[in-house]
């Protein structure tokens, strides 16, 4: 019951199960045999609705689950107690499970994130109690630095070293800060730790405050996640409700209460330091660093950002211990990462990982690999900020240095899967369109830097390209990543560098052929129909809002190029695909 | 365009007292107006920066800073699309071309003339995984295609 979930009808699900469970008359037994909860986001979202039916213990999944199967499957497995095997969870269900090693996702899925005794039943708070009662702020850092737990917003910064900074620096008052603003487009880890345990994040950041001795926090999250804000609300209120918030929490004399900030929608503000201007209610723009946060931020007073799902790996560490983090990942690169592994893969969803894992794992193994017979022709991480890895770099491992050695980041971690029908220069042009809109305008670089880029990639896309394109972006890019104020110009050439780097050929048809191999450019393209495929059924027409489509039944219709507009309609309904 | 009528000064005091109350900022201030008038109303920004002596530029500053933000009303039906990078690989440009076809909406502009309809184009809803994702007056649809767009848009429009 994450957004995923809700949008697949996990409400009407829901309804229908209880409609049906009180019409079949085993009330009684309902309560006793399956307490139905809402959960948070599971990880599989491709095959939602997914809900789980508890008989006498054993637990059964129903996959693609729709309001019109729920009475079949109470009558037979409810009250039969024979569960309907046509619509159980396959094979695939369990490997994209196995594979996976869940930290921070332990608990989601499994606990109802409306009800802090849910947490409660599996250890919440437990680690905030041990640190408030028997650990100094100085032991609790060190428990954190020695787990190697690395930011996991994108940076990497080591989170211990972090808090300890912050701890070192003299002020009367302090801040800590949830960095809920995720803005990558392709990723929704945040999101869904939100939505599945909001009480990990809060933990998180009441040890936080001990440890760097700070009584206020703020969670700066999107508007944009209703469900998400609506949970955190909920548990923010249950929390003080239950002293885990507020004055002298557990009588340690620890006072803290965090404070909802909602983002207006702008992508620079998961900047650190535009972050703190838009939560001081000013335009979100960065400022020259130094002074970092940890010395002067939030109105000028020493403050800890971390990313949620940072904040979110502190309780399990502080409760299992620092070596039992450290047993996950690699040398340099501790524990587990969340990814969001989407665009042209079966299993799409939610995955967590030890870091080092093989990408080639990630993307066959859970992933299930590509759709429709179609090839992989790369795999873009971090978003807008990150790069391209072709296929031929698959068995790469998934650690931060690694990545940076191919020309990528790990980032927040999207992971988006693409096949050989995506044009990598209109990937790279989607990504720029992203930071140039994005861009704050404060500092010349990015701002003119990008929009210049925007232009070179736009006409390579409407083939005006010219000889000497390429070479332009590449030297462009290296501008603007050495001159940028803040993350987000220093980053922002990244996916056109890494487009070049491995995919020169396509730039080169574009500009030299104009032609785009993919078939995806527009202007590049021609949309017409094969006479003798087609048998006038009419489906392409209907779809048509420009009424290019002319034709009489059971005859091969055709388009009229002067009035199509290319919008693709009529290809993504045709059904006597070819190829 | 909106008048200061008593009927909106008490909404707008309203709101300023929990501006002062919380000690909010000039956001959350914007916010609160735009949820109740669906927009920011011009006349709003200088009851406001009177009633706080904050220069009206400063609100316009962040107005236009932040994409939330509309200076003008919404048409009656919001349709919101998702062009994040999932959405993208999947197809997300050809929906947001055919509903800007079907609604015959004009180049560069998000709401109908008639005022029935917004489209508005969204970085990311975090929905990456029903890709892509389209949200029609807050209902989420996920994996969208041209043919159940059009009947959504189609029954809307019967509706009426």
């Amino acid at each position: 019951m994450g957004t995923g979930g809700m949008a697949a009808g996990g409400s009407e699900v829901m309804e229908a199960f209880n409609r049906e469970i009180s019409e079949a008359g085993i009330e009684a037994s309902v309560e006793k045999f399956c307490s139905m909860h809402k959960v948070g986001c599971r990880g599989l979202c491709a095959k939602d609705v997914l809900v789980d039916v508890i008989v006498g213990g054993k637990k059964t999944t129903y996959q693609y689950t729709k309001p019109g199967m729920v009475s079949r499957i109470v009558k037979e497995h409810l009250i039969k107690g024979e569960p309907v095997a046509d619509w159980m969870v396959g094979e695939d269900y369990y490997s994209f499970h196995d594979k996976q090693t869940k930290v921070v996702l332990s608990d989601c899925g499994n606990i109802d994130p409306e009800k802090i005794e849910s947490y409660f039943a599996v250890g919440g708070y437990e680690a905030a109690k041990k640190v408030l009662t028997s650990l100094s702020p100085e032991q609790t850092i060190d428990i954190i630095k020695k787990s190697g737990l690395r930011g996991r917003g994108g940076a990497g910064f080591s989170t211990g070293t972090k808090w300890e900074i912050c701890r070192n620096t003299k002020a009367a008052q302090k801040y800590i800060i949830c960095n809920a603003d995720e803005g990558d487009p392709g990723a929704f880890m945040d999101r869904s730790v939100i939505e599945g345990n909001p009480h990990a994040v809060i933990e998180g950041m009441i040890i936080g405050a001990y440890s760097i001795g700070a009584t206020k926090g703020y969670v700066y999250i999107r508007a944009e996640y209703p469900l998400a804000v609506e949970r955190l609300r909920m548990a923010l209120a249950q929390a003080r409700g239950k002293n885990w918030l507020g004055k002298n929490i557990l009588r340690s004399g620890l006072d803290f209460d965090i404070k909802i900030k909602l983002g207006a929608g702008a992508f620079v503000c998961g900047e650190e330091t535009a972050l703190i201007a838009s939560i001081e209610g000013q335009r979100g723009m960065p400022r020259a660093k130094p002074p970092f946060p940890v010395h002067s931020g939030l109105w000028g007073k020493p403050t800890v950002i971390n990313n949620v799902e940072t904040l979110a790996n502190i309780p399990y560490i502080i409760r299992k211990g620092a070596d039992w983090f450290a047993s996950f990942g690699t040398e340099k690169s501790k524990g587990t990462k969340v990814f969001a592994l989407t665009g042209k893969v079966k299993n799409t969803g939610l995955i967590e990982v030890p870091m080092g894992m093989p990408l080639k794992e990630i993307v066959y193994d859970i992933g299930g690999g590509t759709n429709k017979g179609r090839t992989l022709k790369a795999v873009q991480t971090g978003g807008p900020s990150g790069g391209c890895i072709p296929s031929e770099l698959i068995d790469i491992n998934v650690d931060f240095e690694s990545l940076a050695k191919v020309g990528s980041i790990v980032g927040s971690g999207g992971m988006v899967v693409l096949d050989n029908t995506d044009c990598m220069v209109n990937i790279a042009k989607f990504f720029l369109e992203f930071t140039q809109a994005e861009s704050c305008g404060k500092c010349v670089p990015c701002r003119v830097g990008t929009k210049r880029l925007l232009e070179i990639l736009s006409r390579i896309t409407q083939g005006k390209g010219k000889e000497g394109d390429i070479e332009l972006l590449e030297d462009l890019s290296h501008d603007i990543k050495a001159s940028s104020l803040c993350g987000l110009g220093q980053t922002a050439p990244n996916p056109v560098l890494s487009t070049i780097r491995y995919f020169r050929n396509e730039y080169e048809a574009h500009i030299k052929e104009s032609r785009c191999p993919a078939a995806v450019c527009k202007d590049l393209i021609e949309y017409s129909i094969l006479a003798d495929f087609c048998k006038g059924c009419g489906a392409c027409m209907r779809v048509c809002s420009s009424k290019a489509i002319t034709g009489e039944k059971k005859k091969p219709h055709s388009i009229a190029a002067d009035v199509c507009v290319k919008c693709g309609a009529c290809y993504d309904v045709w059904v006597f695909k070819i190829w | 365009m909106l008048e200061i009528s008593t009927d909106n000064e008490l909404k707008l005091n309203d709101i300023l007292n929990r501006y002062t109350a919380e000690e909010g900022n000039i956001i959350s201030l914007l916010q609160d107006t735009q949820d109740v008038f669906g927009y920011i109303p011009e006349k709003s920004v200088g009851w406001f920066s009177k009633k706080l002596d904050i220069p009206e530029s400063r609100f316009y500053g962040v107005i236009t800073f932040y994409a939330q933000f509309h200076m003008h009303p919404r048409g009656r039906n919001l349709i919101t699309a998702c062009c994040g990078t999932a959405c993208h690989v999947r197809g997300s440009d050809r929906l947001i071309n055919s509903i800007q076809t079907e609604l015959k909406l004009p180049e560069g502009k998000e709401t109908t003339e008639d005022g029935e309809y917004t489209l508005e184009k969204v970085a990311c809803v975090g929905a990456c995984s029903i890709a892509p994702v389209v949200i029609i007056n807050k209902k989420v649809f996920g994996e969208m295609t041209i043919n159940r767009l059009m009947k959504e848009l189609k029954g809307k429009k019967v509706e009426e």
